[in-house]
């Protein structure tokens, strides 16, 4: 609820000038936010119609660069993996990580543990993970080598370097590094579901499976949604695991949008479809982004009215 | 859940159950073994490496036992490793990075306590509207604002300086700190505020004396997150900075692409390990607060 200002005759000039610095304190922040999310936005989209090359310019071309972008097989590819990626990405880190939060709710012993152990993988960076997972991959040095070297001679695992699997090693990565996030939220999830309400369900004889399925998970559904938009998050910044891990490859098989954009902007010079590009990545963050952001108005305008 | 361990009467009913039980118990602590084993592999083996020699780990495989030890590639990965020309190791970007995380961490976060105070206890006509749209700042990618970027640094004279990195890091930032300290003070009462008004208290003293005390749990997940997210990130770093200016992230990846020659493992895994550190220790420290505090703001 808003606090209804004082108002009326003996008001100090303190409180008067108090008045203003709500919006003195929040305006350059908006102003900044404005700059950023609108502004630049909007800055990006006229570059991606422009024929800025090397540098930008502004000479209008309409959609000329939108159509060489999507005449492009290896755009086309990487558009692909995005969605491929965030797919499996999220939910594997959602399976993995309510896996973990359920059995961690078990009264293990040593929880404490536990979560630290699952949780690490979030505070390192995906370049550095993407790095020893590189290694971890690479037939020569890594698992492969490990397996061979004790005697299994055919061990195959050379997934990252296999155009055809080399996705799934990025999406295996990319769980590993952040299933333990999804652990910690669904863990404090299934902490804050009322007691009665799984006792309730335990006498009328329903199973730990049952009670799982029926009473607590349906309780703790707004947490899927968190998890699934703090994920994708994560699945945006595809450019760094990648970056680190394969690089796009081999050959195209792992380029993402991220990765596109930076090599048409600083790699090839061509700063207008590197900005087409960068605006096909909105459009596909948009699909997600509206419909939610319309969710989080409503609710709080529920939240508000319910006081 | 599963527990209900009524076995202290010898029924045949009890024991099953307390089979069952325990059979129960082996299954979670396995599984959760195996993946204990999957986290903690890659961790356990850059740090073996980051001591072995490297003519023993080409010798006897990356994965696998010390059979060596010297601190030969921490001191090279930190003060004399080669990366592109320079010879100076990643001491340098790793200075870089402390000098760009630790002013965006602080600044971001403040601009964030203020504004979360203020759109969550001193609302006015549009501020759901105000808060929506720095909300959208939050999912912003970072390839869309490359260009503007790029150009709004060079007239500020910034480009290829970690103050640059600093700017945008902060005003990237807002958005979440923002949000999370929204979402936490949403629920300090209003009556605690409006008491204070009352008695004559006003904008900064209410700040000072009644939600900054409560603020500790909110402000450690905004600082760990904005320190964990600001030090692990490489696009912009790699973008608008290059050589001695470089993030450690961006310097990382310089270091490891390192083309031709034989994969020097020791000094790599040691640049990985002190590129991990400061986010690690911070989370070590913090993680416990981190998780709690997560849940009570940022997920509502």
């Amino acid at each position: 609820m808003t606090i209804a200002m004082v108002d009326g005759e003996g008001v100090s000039f303190r409180q008067r000038a108090g008045r203003w610095w709500p919006v003195v304190v929040l305006a350059p922040s908006l102003l900044a936010s404005f700059v950023y999310v609108v502004v630049f936005t909007l800055w990006t989209l006229y570059i991606s119609l422009s024929n800025s090359g090397l540098l930008p310019s502004y000479g209008f071309v309409g959609l000329e660069n939108y159509a060489s972008l999507w005449a492009n097989r290896r755009w086309n590819i990487a558009y692909n993996n995005l969605f491929f990626f965030s797919a499996f990405y999220i939910l594997g880190s959602m399976a993995v990580g309510l896996l973990l939060a359920i059995l961690i709710d078990q009264r293990v012993k040593g929880e404490a543990l536990w979560r630290t152990i699952f949780l690490y993988p979030l505070a390192v960076s995906f370049i550095v993970t993407g790095t020893v997972w590189s290694w971890l991959y690479n037939p020569a040095d890594g698992v492969q080598m490990l397996v061979r070297s004790l005697g299994w001679e055919s061990f195959s695992f050379a997934l990252a370097s296999d155009r055809n699997t080399a996705i799934y090693a990025v999406i295996i990565t990319g769980i590993w590094q952040s299933s333990g996030f999804a652990m910690a939220l669904f863990l404090a999830g299934l902490r804050s579901v009322d007691p009665d309400l799984v006792k309730a369900a335990q006498i009328d004889g329903a199973s730990a499976f049952r009670t799982y399925r029926k009473v607590i998970l349906p309780t703790i559904a707004p947490i899927f949604l968190a998890v699934a938009v703090v994920q994708i998050q994560f699945a945006i910044k595809t450019f760094d695991l990648v970056a680190a891990l394969t690089r796009g490859g081999p050959g195209v098989s792992t380029t993402f949008p991220a990765i596109y954009v930076y090599d048409l902007m600083f790699q090839r010079g061509q700063i207008g479809e590197g900005a087409a590009a960068a605006m096909m990545m909105l459009a596909a963050l948009a699909v997600v982004l509206v419909p939610y952001s319309f969710f989080v108005v409503w609710r709080r305008r529920r939240e508000s009215r319910h006081g | 859940m599963a527990d209900l361990s009524l076995a202290r009467v010898a029924d045949p009913e009890a024991a099953a159950a307390g089979r069952r039980f325990l059979a129960g118990r082996i299954a979670i602590y396995g599984i959760l073994g195996v993946f204990a084993l999957i986290y903690l592999a890659p961790l356990v083996v850059v740090v073996l490496n980051s001591f072995r020699e490297q003519p023993e780990i080409a010798r006897n495989g990356l994965i696998n036992l010390p059979r060596s030890f010297t601190l030969e590639a921490w001191s090279s990965a930190w003060g004399s490793y080669c990366i592109g020309g320079t010879c100076e190791g990643m001491k340098r970007n790793f200075l870089n990075s402390l000098a760009m995380t630790i002013p965006a961490t602080i600044i971001s976060t403040l601009l964030g306590a203020l504004n979360g105070y203020v759109l969550s206890k001193w609302r006015f006509r549009g501020s759901e509207a105000l808060f929506t749209l720095m909300l959208l700042g939050v999912f912003m990618p970072g390839q869309i604002a490359l260009m503007p970027w790029a150009f709004v640094l060079g007239k500020l004279g910034l480009t290829n300086s970690t103050y640059g990195l600093v700017l945008v890091h902060v005003i990237q930032g807002i958005s979440f700190t923002t949000l999370f300290c929204r979402n936490y003070y949403v629920s300090i009462p209003d009556d605690l505020i409006k008491a204070a008004r009352i008695d004559g208290a006003g904008f900064w003293r209410i700040f000072r004396k009644i939600v900054l005390p409560l603020s500790p749990p909110i402000l450690i997940v905004t600082v760990i997150w904005q320190f964990t997210g600001i030090w692990n990130e490489y696009l912009f770093g790699v973008v608008f900075t290059s050589g001695r200016e470089q993030p450690i992230t961006a310097a990382l990846v310089a270091l490891t692409a390192g083309g031709t020659t034989a994969r020097t493992y020791d000094v790599m895994s040691a640049a990985v390990l002190i590129g991990a550190l400061p986010p690690l220790l911070v989370y070590f420290f913090g993680g416990k607060y981190f998780v709690r505090g997560l849940t009570q703001g940022a997920i509502k």
